[in-house]
């Protein structure tokens, strides 16, 4: 059992990880906004709370704390622009920022360019990052239901007719990616002081498809569905290695590739996610005897 | 609430749809505009709720400019409308539909649900039975709970026609709101505008129903490729030559 937890201990903690920014796109994406800019905003957030706790020796919640409201302040004036445009435009738009602040990141001398920030402390405990995510779930959970909650149902469903009742699109659309960028920022000062070190090149567009891909695989019309996305898939490559070495099978290629498979399946057979499986199977079963 | 237009003309391109239309809807009134396929009604809607600005002309509602304004601030004045080609929210249920409808008039600060006061739980509850008590109130009380895109196309419009009252406004736009409906059920909403004007809401309707406009109209607009040709008590203007040209063509 102790070997057990020796050894899964980090991928229990990227899952933790992976479902905070698995949030952070939910934020958008529950009111019908699909940005990429939260890789953007995780690198902005990890660096600033890294040269806080490393340069000016500051306290870690401190960094934590500047780690989360950096890249909001900074989506304040990104979002008034670009939350004009809607679909595939915004998504192109905020891929084009993500790329922009890795690019600026790798060009910053005082972060050491390209190299990043190494031997950052390690504050990060598996205590914290569930207290982070069990807090902002309980902040979406709460948000649901409620008059806000509801606007951003309405939103996401059809903003012009959402309009003619009196909720004001921009105000909105703007609060979420903000607060999307303050947890995928929080993330990346998790991560920061988790790892040790930060590079411009961990948060480039990839990334931002990952985080988009939890989301969705898990399904977004609960807060719910981008955790156990997140959970899920980073938790998938560790369970196919471990299958394989049980059927003694190289690790490798192989894995990787029917972890693709598994995607796949999931993508073509639960179109609104893992949260939606129950349901799924509920409407099959039916179905089924419906038939006999 | 009062609402005036003032020489409002609109246009798309080489087509104008709407020239000059000038006309007021009187306080707590039903106001019928009718006029053949294609007359310019729906776009005078939609620039009245602020989905589409004038090209030209003012639209003043309760003494306030409002041409130009987006449509939540017009909403915010107490002006909500439903649409023609019904736009309900498809995943939501019926009664979280209505729910939307109350951002106007909901006052639920977030920070009492996030410390799980009680007094958020029981304002979520009234809210709820506010909007199920609409529901009931235009015949759908047992779907309620039912996803929305499942509904037939008659409850649709009376879900949408609840929506719009769930925000209490002043000033309600129906467009088709009896369309796809049979004699009886037109007869239920007819009822039912016939209890919101009561109640001081000025309506304006959009109707092809013209049994239903006849009875329920203090005065009826009568448009024809964009331009107001009849205004005046149905009675008038249903015997008005320019109408029965606009509905029948000329007598040769």
């Amino acid at each position: 059992m102790e070997s057990f937890l020796a050894t899964y201990a980090s991928v229990f903690q990227f899952m933790l990880l992976n479902g905070l920014l698995a949030l952070s796109v939910y934020a958008t994406l529950c009111c019908g906004q699909l940005s990429l800019a939260n890789a953007g905003f995780m690198c902005i957030g990890a660096f600033a709370s890294a040269v806080l706790t490393q340069r000016a020796s500051a306290p870690f919640p401190l960094a934590l704390a500047a780690g989360a409201l950096v890249p909001a302040l900074l989506a304040v004036p990104l979002g008034f622009p670009v939350l004009r445009l809607r679909g595939v435009f915004l998504a192109i738009a905020t891929i084009g920022f993500g790329e922009m602040v890795r690019v600026f990141f790798v060009n910053w001398d005082y972060t050491n360019g390209a190299l990043g920030l190494v031997a950052i402390p390690q504050h990060t405990t598996t205590l914290l990052l569930v207290a982070s995510v069990a807090a902002v779930t309980f902040f979406f959970a709460r948000l649901r239901g409620s008059r806000i909650g509801y606007a951003l149902e309405a939103l996401r469903e059809d903003e012009p007719a959402a309009s003619t009742l009196g909720i004001d699109p921009a105000r909105y659309k703007l609060a979420m990616f903000v607060l999307g960028a303050a947890i995928a920022g929080l993330a990346g000062a998790l991560e920061a002081h988790l790892t040790f070190m930060v590079a411009p090149s961990g948060y480039g567009f990839g990334r931002a498809v990952d985080m988009l891909v939890w989301a969705v695989v898990g399904g977004i019309s609960r807060v719910g569905g981008p955790l156990l996305g997140a959970f899920f898939l980073t938790a998938l490559p560790e369970a196919l290695r471990a299958a394989g070495h049980a059927v003694g099978l190289a690790p490798g290629p192989l894995r990787m590739g029917v972890n693709g498979l598994i995607l796949l399946a999931v993508v073509l057979f639960l179109p609104n996610g893992l949260v939606a499986a129950p349901a799924a199977v509920r409407a099959l079963l039916r179905r089924r005897k419906a038939r006999t | 609430m009062r609402l005036e237009l003032r020489g409002v003309s609109r246009s798309f391109g080489a087509l104008q749809a709407l020239e000059g239309a000038s006309f007021t809807v009187e306080p707590g009134t039903v106001h019928g505009i009718i006029g053949p396929n294609g007359a310019g009604k729906t776009t005078l809607l939609n620039i009245i709720s602020g989905v589409l600005g004038p090209s030209s002309g003012e639209v003043v509602l309760g003494g306030r400019r409002i041409d130009g304004l987006p449509p939540h601030r017009v909403a915010a004045l107490g002006l909500t409308r439903t649409f023609q080609n019904i736009r309900l929210f498809p995943a939501l249920s019926a009664v979280e539909n209505v729910l939307v409808g109350q951002h106007r008039v909901r006052r639920a600060p977030l920070g009492a649900r996030l410390l799980l006061l009680p007094s958020a739980a029981r304002e979520r509850q009234e809210a709820t039975g506010r909007a199920r008590a609409l529901l009931d109130r235009v015949g759908i009380r047992e779907r309620a709970e039912e996803r929305s895109s499942n509904l037939s196309y008659g409850d649709q419009r009376r879900v949408e026609i609840a929506r719009a009252l769930s925000a209490e406004p002043r000033l309600l736009l129906l467009d088709e709101p009896t369309a796809g409906m049979n004699p009886v059920e037109a007869s239920g909403v007819g009822t039912l505008i016939r209890e919101v004007a009561s109640a001081g809401v000025s309506v304006v309707l959009i109707e092809h129903n013209v049994r239903l406009v006849m009875d329920l109209c203090t005065r009826v607009t009568v448009l024809n490729f964009g331009r107001v040709i009849a205004d005046g008590t149905p009675a008038a203007v249903s015997v008005d030559p320019a109408v029965i040209t606009a509905y029948l063509g000329a007598a040769r």
